[in-house]
């Protein structure tokens, strides 16, 4: 006979992953450190300490991988070991003595020590070509790129604040981007191409019609067929007919590229959290290093980090600056693209005559 | 390492430089036919600058509509190890903790069935096994459900709900994120599993106001730890920090988002009524600041990304709410139940509660859902004189 079919059983239970030390000491911790980029101590009510160790990691991992940290875990730590909402992996320790040589085995196997304090943590990112159907660029590749350029801000602690990098490749922002100190898009800048033969057979019409938030698309005869037809003008190229319809193609070749966002975040520390705004509004798929996105984001930075003052994230340095100062110091040209013309786009005007004419 | 079969030189080149390499990785897995024409395809995409993925369609496991999305290759001919290359999201452990065990017990499974490759972990927080056919689907969560393990979420149903690191290894955590997490996972494995709203809808869980895991960005419901009482201070730490360098006027006074902070050179004095636990302080100088003991949560709604109306950001909802355990968190499971009833009755297909909540006015939402307004939901009034007066206002005059 059969087994019987599991289902709706949830995931397992969090307490049975927790090492005795925080067991021991749950909701009773007392403050924290942080001994060295990427290491930290938390030390409990009762004089308990327990080191964190923080690598780096792709996101993207093989099990061979996941199997070395399980070793690596069980050599140094009991085998405990948690990940990071940033996608770094963590290891926790209770002997002091086990941080060095953790590390340098860690550092050995190609993963980096950092992304603590005052530092670029890991950037989160999206999957890119690597397993998405309507991404404009890719994602790995991109963050590989910048990250082996701004390696040593995960591995340091040498800014003025923390420092969020991330990566989306369309749009629908799986990894909700537009919250980052940078913030890098993957933009479609053409509307889709309408596949007349095959969009009767896969799609329905109405649905199709009501997914477009712009009212650009319209039932259409086409060679006798029942289609669709889109009002070019009026497409902002969100892609949200293509994820209903796969008859209307969205990715191009061609056009598509990567817009760069800035000075976003969601902590509620000192200012309230905010969006990441428009710095470079389009720049060319250009693999597999995209230097022209490896060097915008690098220049934004380097200007950041020599400018901005202690505990000042992006946003709030921009925004004490100006704007307009801004895009001076970072070179980076302003457009008609920079101003919004979405809904509620004139909150965004000035409507003071407070300005900087410096 | 194995050879490959088709040669990659623009992927090869990401090999390089010092931060870890994302093709090294699929390369370690290259022994499977599967990777190695999942790598061979990226070659394409990387030649020709598009995606080769074509759109997902409908597979799972029976009985669920959730938590596998089917993923094909528009170049199944010449890569025919990823015509089927399915992703399959399992719900991890709140706060993301593992053991090693745990750990290879997952590969193990995901070896024997499928690619190797992995995200440790997706955006929404499952561990995310990248690329399996078709016929595994239903051999991997049989084989997923005996070691305890489920999927989590995809669809229009209630995503993975994630949490931060909270009182297992935080001092800041005001409520137990982790609990919270895995309760209201459990509680509603039905809408987790089985997708009947109008589109997903997302639980995140932070334990203070720094909100590790972005809640207020990326959740329909962000649940953001707080406290009512003072702020507790250690006035000698406050001064091994000064002597340690920081200068506590330019530092923490003048960055003091309401400016309670006072400094005289031997006291810190905080007007803990105008504290509005944006956490500076606290992060600054965690050895001689706290938050308050008398501890809970502020609930927001709505946030959201682009995709369709604009980002949203969430809305404070429930200004503070207490969060213990003991309750089973009856509370929120009681606002959540009223939203999901109003918004599953009248949202839109593909309407997030944010955009929904916008195009039915946030009052009317109110009064649907039995809350009612406080000014903690707004910056401000509204400056615009267009209200739509209900017959109630009169009611004082007729008595």
């Amino acid at each position: 006979m059969a087994d019987e079919r599991i289902t709706d059983i949830g995931p397992p239970h969090y307490e049975q992953f927790l090492p005795p030390v925080i067991k021991d000491n749950y909701g009773k911790w007392d403050y924290h450190e942080i001994l060295r980029p990427g290491v930290m101590v938390h030390v409990g009510e009762t004089g308990d300490k327990l080191f964190t160790v923080r690598a780096g990691s792709p996101r993207l991992l093989a099990i061979t991988t996941i199997r070395l940290f399980a070793d690596l875990a069980d050599k140094y730590c009991g085998g405990y070991l948690r990940f990071t909402s940033r996608n770094n992996v963590e290891f926790l320790l209770t002997e002091e003595s086990n941080i060095d040589p953790l590390i340098k085995d860690l550092e050995a196997a190609g993963y980096p020590i950092g992304g603590m304090g005052n530092a670029i943590s890991n950037p989160v990112h999206t999957q890119g070509w690597v397993h998405c159907h309507s991404s404009a660029s890719d994602a790995s590749g991109v963050v590989k790129a910048v990250m082996d350029e701004l390696m040593p801000y995960f591995t340091e602690m040498k800014l003025p604040a923390k420092l969020r990098v991330a990566y989306a490749c369309c749009l629908n922002m799986c990894g909700a981007v537009h919250c980052s100190d940078i913030a890098i898009l993957g933009v479609h800048t053409r509307a889709p191409v309408i596949e007349h033969d095959d969009l009767p057979k896969m799609c329905e019409i109405p649905t199709l019609v009501a997914s477009c938030p712009t009212g650009a698309i319209r039932p259409a005869t086409v060679d006798g067929k029942h289609s669709i037809e889109i009002v070019e003008e009026q497409c902002m190229y969100c892609g949200n007919c293509y994820t209903v319809c796969p008859a209307v193609k969205i990715n191009n070749a061609k056009t598509d590229g990567v817009s760069i966002w800035v000075g976003g975040k969601v902590s509620n520390a000192r200012v309230a959290p905010k969006f990441s705004k428009l710095a470079v509004p389009y720049l060319p798929n250009n693999p597999p290093r995209w230097p022209e996105v490896v060097d915008a984001v690098k220049k934004i930075v380097e200007v950041y980090a020599a400018n901005a003052r202690k505990h000042e994230r992006m946003g709030e340095w921009i925004e004490r600056i100006g704007w307009p100062k801004f895009f001076a110091l970072t070179e980076i040209p302003f457009t008609k693209y920079h101003i919004d013309d979405f809904k509620h786009a004139g909150e965004t005007f000035t409507r003071t005559a407070q300005l900087r004419h410096a | 390492m194995t050879e490959m079969k088709r040669k990659t030189p623009l992927l090869d080149e990401l090999e390089k430089g010092p931060w870890p390499s994302f093709v090294k990785e699929m390369k370690k897995e290259a022994h499977k036919p599967i990777v190695q024409d999942a790598i061979g395809q990226l070659e394409r995409s990387y030649e020709e600058h598009i995606s080769h993925w074509k759109h997902g369609g409908l597979v799972g496991v029976m009985g669920y509509g959730g938590g596998v999305i089917g993923r094909y290759s528009d170049l199944a001919d010449e890569f025919p190890g990823v015509r089927e290359f399915h992703t399959f999201r399992v719900n991890q452990p709140s706060g993301w903790f593992y053991t090693s065990d745990a750990l290879r017990t997952l590969c193990d499974i995901w070896d024997k069935h499928g690619s190797g490759l992995t995200n440790m972990h997706g955006s929404t927080g499952d561990v995310i096994f990248l690329g399996g056919s078709t016929e595994s689907i239903e051999p991997i969560f049989a084989d997923l459900t005996k070691e305890n393990w489920d999927l989590g979420g995809s669809g229009s149903n209630m995503r993975t709900p994630s949490c931060c690191v909270g009182p297992a290894r935080c001092e800041w955590a005001c409520y137990d994120t982790l609990d919270a997490c895995y309760n209201i996972t459990q509680h509603w494995q039905d809408e987790l599993h089985r997708p009947f709203f109008p589109y997903k809808y997302k639980f995140k869980f932070s334990g203070c106001p720094n909100d590790c895991v972005a809640s207020i960005a990326r959740s329909d419901c962000s649940v953001i730890g707080t406290w009512r009482d003072d702020i507790r201070v250690d006035q000698a730490k406050v001064k091994e920090y000064v002597s340690n360098g920081v200068d506590i006027v330019s530092e923490i006074c003048d960055l003091c988002p309401t400016r309670c902070i006072e400094w005289d050179g031997s006291t810190l004095d905080i007007d803990n009524a105008n504290c509005v636990k944006c956490m500076h302080c606290i992060n600054v100088m965690p050895k001689a600041v706290k938050p308050g003991t008398d501890r809970g949560a502020t609930i927001l709604i709505g946030g959201k990304a682009p995709i369709i109306g604009g980002a949203l950001l969430c809305s404070v909802f429930v200004p503070f709410l207490e969060m213990d355990p003991e309750d089973d968190y009856e509370d929120l499971k009681e606002l959540t139940d009223a939203i999901w009833d109003l918004w599953g009755e009248h949202g839109k297909a593909r309407e997030r509660t944010g955009e929904f909540i916008q195009r039915i006015g946030m009052s009317n939402f109110l009064e649907e859902i039995g809350l009612e307004p406080v000014p903690e939901m707004v910056m401000a009034p509204r400056s615009n004189p267009y209200i739509f007066f209900d017959d109630e206002i009169f009611e004082n005059e007729e008595e």
